[in-house]
């Protein structure tokens, strides 16, 4: 068992790393099919043609940008993820705090959305065609049909403009007590967790449902088992691999794809960084995020991998 | 007789505190009222709320949170490389400029005790006594030498090295005295000097992010795309000091959310608010509209030199033909003063009131296209999202154009590449221009002969004449005379429409107070910071 599981991560990694080469040359290409260039973007209005060449001279961005990228995969091998153009800060420190609070607000959500949903999908496997499982159902796909920028947007209007509950702007560096922490956090989390929870609770619904259908748990009701033990070690541990994959998808939403809330919600994290450094054409930032989001999606998937092959005895 | 007047909004009293602050008489704001439909009686009554606006009294502490509209890892404390209101708003909380312009247009000295000339090409700045740097250092000459050299150094990438590039020569004379020399005579000087990109840094700065500069704030905290504080300068040389103890500034990009920001009191001061936003403001208690018409306007353009613009009263017909108060009040939803042709906003010294706007008169504009020979012709007019609500205008024309048999065929083209495709290229079309500080850069830019944005291919060899001569002359008098002709010369000879200026308009919680309408443009000319105070 051991050893098909560390050969399983050793071929992860070597794909991760792969991977990795690949999408840092996509991203490069893709930068370079943009129009203009940092010192354009810089100079907007006053960009005359003699003030961009001399800004581009300034910024070393007259070199060959082949030779800028592989001079920044260079440094990034050593661990050095280069300077901003924009601004010239290292790309380190403009990432580690916003990335800090990226992986805050995601695990926070995640601690409230994935046992909520897998309670919710489970439960209502178990009771399936009843009238809970139905109202389960339809506010799932009612809320899977919502955009989270319409759920956001009501949540402020409701708790922060009219109740004056909550304050409409998530910031971070103000959470000082746990009172803060709920304050901060409490509507994007629950923003979020409408919007991550909906694809879980179908799929785990989706996945022990079917499980519930084969002949291995007809025959746990025929020997007289619980229907909390039919469901819970029979059918659940087969049903895992989905449920992890599902689980694992959402998550890796969370790690670069919530614009919308951190930009409703004024919240620093890394995803709006990736937006500014695509406006200003700041390849080693844009690079890093990238790769950032990469490395994380590449990790939710490995590791749900390798719950889906320990639950399940035929692949041990 | 009650506070609510049922069809006076708090637009209306921000229209009206602009008015007064310009230095309108009591009978021209009451005829402003009529217009707006309000009886002389509840008039008094609307008088007496803003002129308190107007005379209030500061109140020291607080901390003050705003949010401007844009935002990124771009944003620089570097005066130079200022680029969006952010930065302008974090450089005039940080730093001070050799002169500012006030709320009436004029040029007031700031850092500079005087900035004077003989023949206004050799300039001489007498800078302030006892002017310190946030780290103590003292204010010399040779900060002011290198704040404004660094400009022409394409290394810096300055957005007015354009601008700067007329300064040839610079010379610190004594600890507080500086020469400037210019290529040409150019008597707008120390109003280019207010300009917000030649704030004054400390000689040989090369780290901008501490933000080492005069200003009334001290910088706490700057991330960039994210947030900046700054406390209240203990050692701050202007006596009036800033009110407020602290000063937060940030971006929210998102219309809605700013503004559920100020609506929620997490904020003070939510910048430019969309009409939609405004009506939800309105109809809240607590929270006040702050307007500002600083001069970017939306206009159409006829090139002279193609058909149908070569007749001249084709292009006559149209500036009659274009409703401008319809503009104003449905296309601009009464965001907008009513434009007279010619560039020069009403916020501008140099504005030539007397230039009364053309009024709508179908026809005489009729009378003009039938000699022209148009009538019944399609004209193609083009209009894109690019150039703000100018579909909205076409609409306007082509309709008033469909009564009197002229047929305007509006051609809405994409955003996406409008100003290097259409703009200044086809023979009718709408274009956008940003407000500029004074008559000779904006008659330079537009209307020259040689002007790269000719967007109507005006020529004129008296206009290029008096335009020369208005820059060279120190006399005031005389270039407001010269510069009232040539915008008489603009409104009735060039090809260029302007119906209306927009306005900007910035909401704010009732406790703020002392925020006033800057020609510069919205937050007070980016400058509020400074000057407002929260009452408790």
């Amino acid at each position: 068992m051991n050893h098909r599981i560390l050969s399983l991560v050793m071929s992860r990694l070597l794909i991760t790393a792969i991977t990795l080469v690949i999408v840092s040359f996509a991203v490069f290409f893709a930068t370079m099919m943009l129009p203009g260039d940092t010192a354009t973007i810089l100079l907007g209005q006053a960009a005359t043609p003699e003030a961009v060449a001399g800004l581009r001279t300034a910024m070393h961005l007259d070199e060959p940008a082949v030779i800028r990228f592989i001079r920044w995969f260079g440094g990034l091998l050593t661990g050095d993820l280069g300077t901003s153009y924009a601004n010239d800060m290292p790309i380190a420190d403009l990432i580690a705090g916003r990335f800090i609070n990226t992986l805050k607000l995601a695990g926070v959500t995640a601690l409230f959305s994935v046992p909520i949903a897998l309670t919710l999908g489970i439960t209502a496997a178990m009771m399936r065609g009843s009238l809970y499982d139905r109202i389960v159902t339809v506010l799932t796909i009612g809320v899977i049909s919502v955009p989270e920028f319409m759920v956001a947007t009501s949540a402020v209007l409701l708790f922060a403009v009219y109740l004056k509950w909550l304050p409409a702007l998530s910031f971070a560096n103000e959470v000082h007590s746990i009172t803060d922490l709920l304050r901060v956090y409490a509507m994007p989390v629950v923003t979020l967790t409408f919007v991550v929870s909906a694809q879980m609770i179908r799929m785990t619904r989706a996945a022990v449902v079917e499980t519930l259908n084969t002949p291995y748990v007809e025959m746990a009701l025929l020997k007289g088992a619980s229907r909390k033990r039919i469901v819970l070690k029979h059918a659940l541990p087969n049903a895992l691999g989905p449920i992890v994959n599902a689980v694992a998808l959402s998550l890796s939403y969370l790690l670069g794809g919530v614009i919308i809330v951190e930009t409703i919600f004024n919240y620093p994290g890394i995803a709006k960084l990736m937006v500014d450094a695509v406006a200003t054409r700041d390849l080693p930032l844009i690079q890093s995020c990238a790769m950032i989001f990469c490395v994380g999606y590449l990790i939710l998937i490995t590791l749900a991998d390798i719950l889906a092959i320990l639950s399940n005895p035929r692949l041990r | 007789m009650n506070d609510k007047i049922t069809n006076w909004t708090k637009t209306d009293d921000a229209m009206v505190e602009n008015a007064i602050r310009r230095g309108a008489t009591r009978r021209e704001l009451l005829q402003l009222m009529l217009a707006g439909g309000i009886a002389t009686a509840a008039g008094g009554l609307v008088l007496g709320n803003v002129t308190r606006a107007v005379a209030a009294t500061p109140v020291s502490g607080g901390a003050l949170k705003a949010a401007g509209w844009s935002s990124s890892t771009a944003d620089t404390l570097d005066p130079a490389k200022a680029s969006l209101s952010t930065d302008y708003v974090r450089c005039c909380a940080f730093y001070n400029r050799l002169t500012y312009i006030d709320q009436a247009g004029a040029t007031q000295m700031e850092l500079a005790e005087s900035v004077e000339s003989k023949d206004a090409t050799v300039w001489t700045v007498k800078l302030r006594n006892g002017v310190t740097f946030h780290d103590g250092k003292p204010l010399t000459a040779d900060d002011v030498v290198f704040s404004l050299k660094r400009h022409l150094d394409p290394g810096v990438g300055s957005k007015v090295a354009k601008i700067a590039a007329q300064m040839t020569g610079f010379k610190a004379i004594d600890k507080q005295t500086v020469e400037i020399t210019l290529a040409n005579a150019n008597a707008d000087l120390p109003t280019i000097l207010g300009m917000h990109h030649f704030m004054i840094v400390a000689d040989g700065t090369t780290d901008f992010s501490k933000a080492n500069g005069t200003g009334a704030f001290v910088r706490e905290v700057f991330e960039p795309g994210v947030r900046s504080v700054g406390l209240k300068n203990k050692n701050y040389w202007k006596s009036s000091g800033p009110n407020v103890d602290s000063f937060e500034y940030f971006a929210i990009s998102d219309d809605n959310a700013r503004v559920n920001a100020l609506l929620s009191g997490d904020i003070h001061l939510a910048a430019s608010i969309n009409p939609r936003s405004m009506r939800l403001i309105e109809s809240q208690d607590g929270f006040t509209l702050s307007k500002t018409t600083s001069g970017n306007y939306t206009n159409l353009n006829i090139r002279m030199d193609m058909a149908p613009g070569d007749k001249k009263d084709f292009i006559h017909g149209m500036k009659y033909l274009i409703n401008r108060e319809q503009i104003q009040k449905s296309a601009l939803r009464g965001l907008a003063e009513i434009g007279n042709d010619q560039p020069i906003s009403p916020a501008n010294f140099y504005y030539n009131a007397d230039l009364k706007p053309k009024a709508f008169d179908p026809e005489k504009a009729k009378f003009h296209f039938e000699k022209a020979g148009v009538l019944g012709r399609s004209i193609p007019m083009v209009a894109s999202e690019a150039a703000n609500a100018s579909i909205d205008m076409a609409m306007i024309v082509q309709a008033a154009g469909a009564q009197i048999g002229m047929t305007f065929d509006v051609q809405r083209v994409p955003s996406d590449g409008y100003w290097d495709n259409y703009w200044l290229k086809a023979p009718v079309h709408f274009g956008n221009i940003n407000p500029r500080p004074t008559p000779d850069i904006l008659f330079s830019l537009l209307y020259a002969s040689d002007a790269p944005w000719n967007e109507s291919q005006y020529k004129s060899a008296t206009f290029d004449k008096m335009l020369v001569e208005a820059r060279g002359s120190l006399d005031q008098a005389k270039r407001k005379e010269i510069y009232n002709a040539m915008q008489l010369m603009i409104a009735e000879e060039a090809g260029t429409v302007i119906p209306a200026y927009l306005s900007n308009v910035d909401a704010t919680t009732a406790k703020l107070k002392g925020l006033a309408p800057s020609p510069l443009g919205g937050q007070m000319g980016y400058a509020f910071a400074e000057y407002v105070w929260l009452e408790a």
